[in-house]
């Protein structure tokens, strides 16, 4: 296997980072939407959005090692 | 690929050449966006409450919910004994915020982008909230490490574990931000790739640009809340020890 399908295949499988990433996020607006039907004056939505924005940053570490083996090495 | 490497927009430039001695330190892009970032906060804060009155104007009333808002997040989170420390909070939210709100001007640059400067950041507040704890509290800041009310045997697994876990806070506050503002910017960038190539079809790449930089936005101003909030997490745990 030459390098360049290597770091095709490389970045593909970096890419399954973001798999948790998308459960984790639909997890969150899952909880919040669950939340606010339950009791709709829960001040909530700002611990979703922090919630949100922790799950995100985690798929974009392998988004990250994915355009990294793409575009830098 | 026939498109312009979508990192070049990551690529520091010097606009100033300076050398004193060995050392580089050339005024570049990225440092001309940081004295932007800090110049339009500044001069917001200040021509905005120039004129204070008790009811305030529409620009005033901007800077005090702006104010207010960071004011309540420090004091619900770190609680009391946390007042002193509430301006070093705001001004890394500001720096942040506007440094990736300004990056999102087309052909500007976004210099949190850079993992050296989100490290910067990243361990001038871990090492400032460790000095915090250790002043504050001594050698009983050590209990930080050991979770309450757990049995002696888990603790010689619990212990490593929660040193560990507060000697990688400053890689994985710094990584946080870093990893979203590049993939944001690459990903802006490569859809902005499609769009020449495909022609009359790359209203759809467009399209998802659009779109994209919607994403970017919140993303911006949240990750720069995300920042600031668990540096004030941070910070409550070496005021309280949990």
């Amino acid at each position: 296997m030459d390098l360049a399908s290597a770091k095709m295949i490389g970045a593909g499988i970096a890419c399954i980072a973001l798999v948790g990433a998308g459960i984790g996020i639909g997890n969150v607006f899952a909880a919040l939407i669950n939340s606010l039907a339950r009791n709709p004056a829960a001040q909530v939505t700002p611990f979703a959005f922090l919630g949100f924005a922790l799950a995100e940053a985690t798929g974009l570490f392998g988004l990250a090692i994915a355009f990294l083996i793409l575009f830098v090495f | 690929m026939a498109t312009e490497n979508p990192l070049n927009q990551f690529v520091i430039e010097r606009l100033i050449p300076i050398h004193i001695g060995g050392v580089d330190a050339s005024f570049t892009n990225a440092a001309l966006l940081m004295t932007l970032a800090v110049v339009v906060v500044t001069g917001f804060i200040m021509l905005t409450m120039r004129n204070a009155a008790l009811v305030p104007n529409r620009w005033q009333s901007v800077t005090e919910m702006f104010y207010e808002f960071v004011a309540d997040m420090v004091e619900t989170n770190a609680g009391h004994g946390s007042a002193p420390y509430f301006p070093f909070i705001f001004t890394l939210f500001a720096f942040i915020l506007l440094g990736n709100l300004l990056g999102l001007i087309p052909y500007s640059y976004t210099f949190t982008g850079q993992i050296i400067v989100t490290f910067a950041l990243a361990i001038t507040v871990f090492i400032g909230v460790t000095i915090i704890g250790i002043v504050r509290h001594g050698f009983h800041f050590l209990r930080l490490f050991v979770p309450q009310g757990v049995p002696i045997v888990l603790l010689v697994l619990l212990v490593p574990i929660e040193i560990l876990s507060y000697c990688i806070r400053p890689f994985t506050l710094s990584i946080r931000l870093f990893a979203n503002m590049m993939a944001g910017h690459t990903m802006l960038a490569i859809f902005a790739g499609f769009v020449a190539v495909l022609g009359i079809a790359g209203v759809l790449p467009l399209a998802v640009d659009v779109a994209l930089v919607l994403l970017e936005l919140l993303v911006a101003v949240l990750q720069a809340y995300v920042f600031a909030i668990l540096a004030t997490l941070y910070l409550a745990d070496a005021l309280h020890l949990h």
